[in-house]
């Protein structure tokens, strides 16, 4: 024993084991994020449960398990939960009620042993509701302008039936609401902010002002009008879509009737087959990747955050690549070395190492309040007091992102530019090309995979930070998106929604956290998923561009 | 190729600089010499021009980095300057008349200056100019003198007139706010919140010779002392009436004990419960006057000792809690009341100011924060705050005494007069008094506090309340989270490079390097909301199995490697070629965790009876959910990647022909490992770790996410802790700009910056020496 000690093989099993460790937690927590963010999509059956209280008292529960796990009993009464004296060690199951219009609370804890009878009744459906969340009940009866159009076995048929037509209708009330509407508001904004820059231009004389005063409250006028006809249309859809009701029972006996205008989706996850719920499952998915958040962000979708990540990190990359390529040119090929590199060297590492919220604080600052507020000042004094560029925007995130992701650029260019093999400079400057030459023809066409691999990586970098984005420009409900038909289409001054932050303020400032959770989950999945590609992008170009100049280098 | 590239482009750029007149040469397709001779001048500006563009994106870089220090510096500087005083400028007392000035203050716009006179006159005047505005006249019989007179809080605009007949009147100045014509027009206006009535206080004849006034949450307080020696307490008590929604006030008068000495000044405080008495052997007496009937001195105190007069001049600061002392020897004091070990409320002195060269004439504290403005005997006029104890300007202003002084509401104009007939107006500027070196990083005592403590609380709902600026809980934090950060880290990560860079195969290698890049990658908005959402409360309900996978986690590894290598078939053994331990390892890690977690309610019930949260509270251990356990779990893991791949890069890269020199000698692998390698790469692997340590200390969203951030001042390992960046990340958006708060949030920025700097330059700077190192091997 003491030999094999000395030997050292233990001490090597040990080191052996902290990469162990290492892999199993980074493979465990992508894990622990998929199989929670996918989960959340998969129509799980709806159960009928009969509870079994301490006092004999037996009660109806529907819902959808949503967690279980195993405690001691002494802390689960700490909890609240009343667990039979008996007992030591006890499991619990998490159930999902929804109805949060009709119950106190949608969510309840229940002691394993209490719950019997487990039953999956094929006409229990689970609506997705525009407002107060999921909704659990029995289908009754399906009724069109207050008639009863189908009751009992034929109702769930009704149902499935009728409800697409509906959401469809209320879909194309929202995108009416959210794009025509918002525009023709736009518009009106832009025309009011017009009036104001006529009223300040001293230079215009009465007459030419009244001529202009005039003309912008006729393109008002017509305005107005579009405006009222879109609200007509609307209303009439949303009339349509809400001539269609359905009555169901819920868990306590009650009978409930829900108008199919505050409908999402509606499913009856145990009459499903398997190949009907996969069709389900992804045709949920889609709807949360690409509708808009509801409900205070908690239910919906996550459009307009990954929207706004993509916009955010494409305007980060106009800035950062050509100053970041630029400047790794500058470290390899132009410097001499000396303290001046020195200096530049050490300005990357500490770029690279200074806390992203303190790039936060100077954007604010810096960007926000002292540029944008002289921006203000200078080019749109119009809207003032109201700021315009002097307050957090998109153009102010994708700057101080810039500036976060640089050093991410110079480094990784810079290896590129290293690989590349001295002869290929030395070729081209002896047939007579000049430095500048040389560069741009044979030695950065070389190099851009390595340009590349640094630019997906500061794009995975920017996708992935948050803690600078609250303070320059990165908000949790945006109105509007910052790309839009509206003439100048980028706006560079709207603040944006973002995936990081979502996932902060969804599982940490919402009210319903429980609720909020597996959306959290999948919002989570999302942005790992495109780290994780951009990722493993980069390393297999850079693993390529090794293996290309390993024997050229040496 | 490369060269038909080259030829193609300088025909390109001959067409481009070429002119009419330049022509082809005899050959056909070399241009002519002249042609050529542009060409190559064209070339080279371009060359130039390239390498001028080039060149400037490399100092793009540094000035990248210098203008955020840059920036963050000026925007904290301000904190620590001074206040200005601008030049004042002097007129004729407005109004003057003999009469004698009692009081003079400014509404928050400097619109209007008001001035009482011992005539019983109010007196509006434009401040600038001195020019009188109006006059108002108190209605005092004739005959009767004013022989006293005190205000309440400067915010209240409350002021009480003793009279000579044994009566006293109280008015309330108030500004009307109007805008005729878009221009504001300020309309001061006296009210009488106690009845237009003098309020009769003792037998006509007795002069009230003191006087205190001030408006409380509950009601008025009167108190007054007349020449008799009696003591008064008028009380008046403000009911709301349900239906109506009117103030109805009921009075009711009370003797009070009289303290020894010959009163000087006498204080209320807003919540009319404690009054404090100065008498001219300079000492202060402490009543409690919480119930009138039961009134009683508690403490006396003597504040200025050894000097002849006393206490000259005294003042409550904003919310009257503090008391500023001034005394004959231009010492300035603050006091409150603090409770003691027998439970007893005591005058406590708090701190001093600069002493000022002559006796304190008068105090005047400040409307909206716990500032003060003190006029001297020698003409000085002194600006200090409370809480940070600094002056912040000291000036000779006359060679006259000064006898009053003022501040305007919002700090902006100050007034002060140094002789009966003149009245001086003055502009400052003193925005951020706040804050001091001792301030932010010292004890300090805080109203209300039993002792002098590291507090950071920047804001409440009340207008009287005294921001908390020390640094010492978010650094103590900040600390507090990289420290187990790092604890959990530091093994791991550095284990892990050993191995993974020596012992492992290059198959494993490809695979493992990579996912430590992704590790890397991982968003810490992720690797905070799972810490938050899913780690603490998994850890607070499982803690039994945190420590035994812990504990039992290397014990196993160890027991399988002896298994592997001792005990198991050396057939079984030849089939895994050396370098595979790690994923040998793989079902031992996964099954000790199975086991450790499945079996973690029986451990409880067996050893901690059944809740071993509960048992840390019966063994007097405090313990949150969102702990600093949890969040050195998630940060280690954060930083990790980070350590891992610089000590990696550091072992990998040592020489080859060390180690072979080593194992040639015949030492075994593990040997060469802790005699040549871990000793050649040492500076590399302390250098990932400085950076490790930075990258813990400036995170940010773990912790906002994982702790409670409660700025706490401990190590202990079950509660949370506030760092300095969730620190700015909390408060930014609620920070006014340009406003204390907000430019302390910059500087904590700053201190992130600078900490994070150092650390980095120092790693930075051990790595390029190890470079050097390595290729002179």
């Amino acid at each position: 024993m003491t030999n094999w000690f000395k030997s050292g093989t233990p001490w090597i099993w040990l080191n052996a084991g902290a990469v162990t460790l290492s892999m199993i937690m980074v493979i465990g927590l992508i894990g622990l994020i998929a199989v929670r963010g996918l989960g959340h999509f998969w129509p799980s059956d709806i159960a009928e449960i009969t509870y079994l209280s301490e006092d004999g008292e037996e009660r109806r529960l529907i819902g959808e398990l949503s967690q279980s796990e195993t405690m001691t009993a002494a802390a689960m009464r700490e909890t609240g939960l009343e667990v039979p004296e008996d007992q030591e060690v006890v499991v619990r199951h998490l159930i999902k009620h929804g109805n949060r219009d009709l119950l106190p609370r949608d969510f309840a804890w229940y002691v394993a042993e209490q719950l019997r009878d487990w039953r999956y009744p094929e006409n229990l459906v689970r609506l997705e509701r525009r407002e107060w969340g999921d909704f659990y009940g029995y289908v009754r009866e399906v009724r069109e302008g207050g008639v009863p159009v189908a009751t009992g076995d034929a109702a769930l048929q009704a149902l499935v039936d009728l409800a697409p037509q509906s959401v469809r209708l209320m879909d194309e009330v929202a995108r009416i609401d959210r794009y025509e509407i918002g525009g023709v508001n736009f518009r009106m904004e832009q025309i009011r902010l017009e009036r104001r820059r006529v009223e300040m231009d001293e230079r215009m004389s009465e007459t030419a002002k009244a001529e202009r005063y005039e003309e912008l409250d006729a393109e008002m006028g017509s305005l107005q009008e579009e405006y009222n006809q879109l609200r007509e249309q609307r209303q009439l859809k949303r009339d349509q879509a809400g001539n269609v009701s359905a009555v169901f029972e819920v868990m306590d006996g009650r009978m409930v009737e829900i108008n199919f205008a505050n409908l999402v989706r509606a499913t009856a996850p145990n009459a499903m087959s398997t190949s009907e719920k996969i069709g389900e499952y992804f045709s949920r998915f889609w709807r949360f990747l690409s509708d808009y958040p509801r409900e205070a962000n908690t239910e919906g979708g996550i459009f307009p955050a990954i929207f706004g990540t993509v916009t955010m990190v494409m305007i980060m990359s106009i800035f950062v690549t050509p100053f970041g390529v630029l400047a790794a040119i500058y470290l390899r090929e132009y410097a001499k070395q000396g303290p001046l590199t020195r200096a530049i060297r050490i300005s990357v590492n500490n770029l690279a190492g200074v806390p992203s919220i303190v790039f936060g604080v100077f954007g604010l600052g810096f960007f926000v309040y002292f540029i944008g507020g002289n921006i203000d000042q200078v080019f749109y004094p119009e809207a003032l007091p109201a700021p315009t560029f002097g307050t957090p925007g998109l153009i102010w995130v994708s700057l101080t992102l810039a500036l976060l992701t640089l050093p991410v650029v110079i480094v990784s260019t810079e290896e590129g530019l290293a690989r590349i093999p001295k002869t290929v400079r030395e070729g081209s400057l002896a047939l007579g090309a000049t430095k500048a030459e040389t560069l741009w023809r044979t030695v950065v066409p070389l190099a851009s995979p390595a340009m590349m691999t640094g630019l997906i990586l500061a794009v995975a970098r920017a996708a992935g930070e948050v803690a600078p984005l609250m303070l320059v420009g990165v908000v949790k409900l945006a109105p509007n998106l910052p790309v839009d038909g509206q003439f100048p289409y980028v706006h560079l001054e709207r603040s944006i929604m973002h995936l990081g932050f979502h996932i902060y303020d969804v599982g940490f400032q919402s009210p319903n956290v429980e609720a909020a959770r597996p959306l959290v989950y999948a919002t989570a999945l999302v942005l790992v998923t495109i780290i994780i590609i951009l990722n493993l992008t980069a390393i297999a170009i850079r693993n390529r561009l090794r293996e290309k100049y390993k024997s050229e280098s040496d | 190729m490369e060269a038909g590239t080259r030829d193609r482009s300088t025909m390109s750029k001959q067409s481009e600089a070429g002119s009419p007149e330049a022509g082809h040469g005899d050959d056909g397709l070399m241009p002519g010499p002249e042609a050529r001779t542009r060409l190559r001048r064209w070339r080279r500006t371009k060359d130039w021009f390239a390498k001028g563009f080039v060149a400037m994106a490399g100092i793009g870089v540094i000035i990248s980095l210098a203008t955020i220090f840059v920036y963050l510096f000026s925007e904290v500087t301000p904190l620590f300057k001074g206040a200005d005083l601008d030049e004042p400028i002097s007129y004729e007392m407005p109004g003057f008349d003999q009469a004698e000035t009692l009081y003079f203050a400014t509404d928050r716009h400097n619109a209007v200056g008001v001035r009482y006179t011992s005539e019983g006159q109010a007196i509006y005047f434009q401040p600038e100019s001195g020019e009188v505005l109006r006059t108002e006249m108190l209605d005092i019989p004739l005959g009767v003198a004013i022989t006293s007179f005190a205000t309440g809080e400067p915010r209240t605009g409350l002021a009480a007139f003793g009279l000579s007949d044994g009566t006293a009147l109280v008015v309330q100045l108030e500004y009307e706010i109007t805008y005729p014509d878009n221009q504001r027009q300020v309309t001061p206006r006296l009210r009488f919140p106690l009845g237009e009535e003098p309020i009769r206080v003792a037998e006509e004849r007795i002069a009230v010779r003191n006087i205190a006034v001030q408006e409380g949450g509950r009601g008025y307080a009167l108190i007054t002392e007349t020449t008799n020696g009696a003591l008064t307490y008028a009380r008046y008590e403000a009911r709301r009436h349900f239906m109506t929604d009117e103030v109805e006030l009921t009075r009711s008068m009370h003797a009070l004990p009289t303290p020894p000495g010959e009163i000087s000044s006498m204080l209320v405080d807003i919540t009319l419960r404690n009054l404090v008495i100065g008498d001219q052997q300079g000492s202060l007496h402490y009543y409690d006057i919480h119930r009138p009937e039961q009134a009683r001195l508690v403490d006396s105190t003597s504040v200025v000792e050894g000097v002849e007069g006393g206490v000259t001049a005294m003042e409550y600061l904003l919310g009257t809690v503090s008391i500023i002392v001034g005394g004959a020897d231009g010492s300035l004091t603050q006091w409150f009341l603090v409770r003691d070990e027998d439970n007893v409320r005591r005058l406590t002195r708090i701190r001093e100011f600069d002493r000022h060269p002559g006796a304190i004439t008068h105090i005047f504290p400040e409307y909206a924060r716990k500032g003060f403005i003190v006029g001297d005997e020698s003409g000085h006029v002194g600006v200090h705050y409370g809480t940070s104890a600094r002056t912040l300007a000291m000036e000779q202003v006359s060679d006259q005494p000064i006898r009053r002084v003022a501040v305007s509401p919002r700090n902006n104009s100050f007034l002060f007069t140094d002789a009966p007939d003149r009245l001086t107006f003055g502009r400052m500027t003193n925005p951020h008094p706040e804050i001091s070196f001792g301030a932010l990083w010292n004890r300090v005592w805080y109203e209300g506090r039993d002792r002098p403590e590291y507090v950071w609380q920047s804001s409440s709902a009340t207008d009287e309340f005294e921001p908390k600026f020390s640094f010492v809980p978010l650094s103590v934090g900040t600390l507090k989270a990289a420290f187990y950060a790092m604890l959990f880290a530091m093994p791991l990560a550095i284990m892990g490079a050993i191995y993974t860079a020596y012992f492992m195969t290059p198959r494993l290698r490809g695979v493992v390097k990579p996912t430590i890049e992704i590790m890397e990658a991982l968003p810490t908005v992720i690797l905070g909301f799972l810490a938050g959402l899913w780690m603490a409360p998994f850890v607070e309900n499982n803690l039994p199995a945190v420590f035994s996978i812990l504990i039992l986690m290397p014990v196993f590894m160890m027991a399988a490697a002896f298994l592997w290598t001792r005990v198991l078939p050396v057939t079984l053994r030849e089939r895994v070629p050396p370098g595979w331990e790690a994923a040998i390892l793989v079902p031992v890690v996964l099954v000790v965790g199975y086991v450790c977690v499945s079996a973690s309610p029986w451990v409880e019930v067996a050893l901690f009876d059944g809740d071993m949260r509960q048992w840390f509270t019966e063994q007097g251990i405090a313990y949150d959910q969102r702990n600093a356990l949890v969040v050195g779990f998630a940060m280690g893991f954060a930083v990790i990647p980070t350590i891992f791949s610089i000590a990696e890069d550091a072992v990998f890269n040592v020489p080859k022909h060390l180690t072979q020199g080593s194992l040639a000698l015949g030492a075994t692998p593990w040997q060469t490992m802790v005699g040549v390698v871990l000793l050649t790469a040492s500076p590399g692997i302390f250098s990932g770790v400085m950076i490790g340590f930075g990258r813990a200390v400036g995170e940010t969203m773990i912790v906002l996410m994982a702790t409670g951030n409660s700025p706490v001042v401990n190590f202990n390992i079950f509660e949370g802790m506030r760092t300095l960046s969730a620190n700015i990340a909390v408060e930014m958006g609620e920070a006014a700009r340009g406003g204390t708060h907000y430019r302390i949030l910059f500087l904590a920025a700053l201190v992130l910056f600078m900490a994070t700097f150092v650390l980095n330059t120092i790693a930075e700077i051990v790595r390029q020496r190890l470079r050097r190192k390595y290729s002179s091997l």
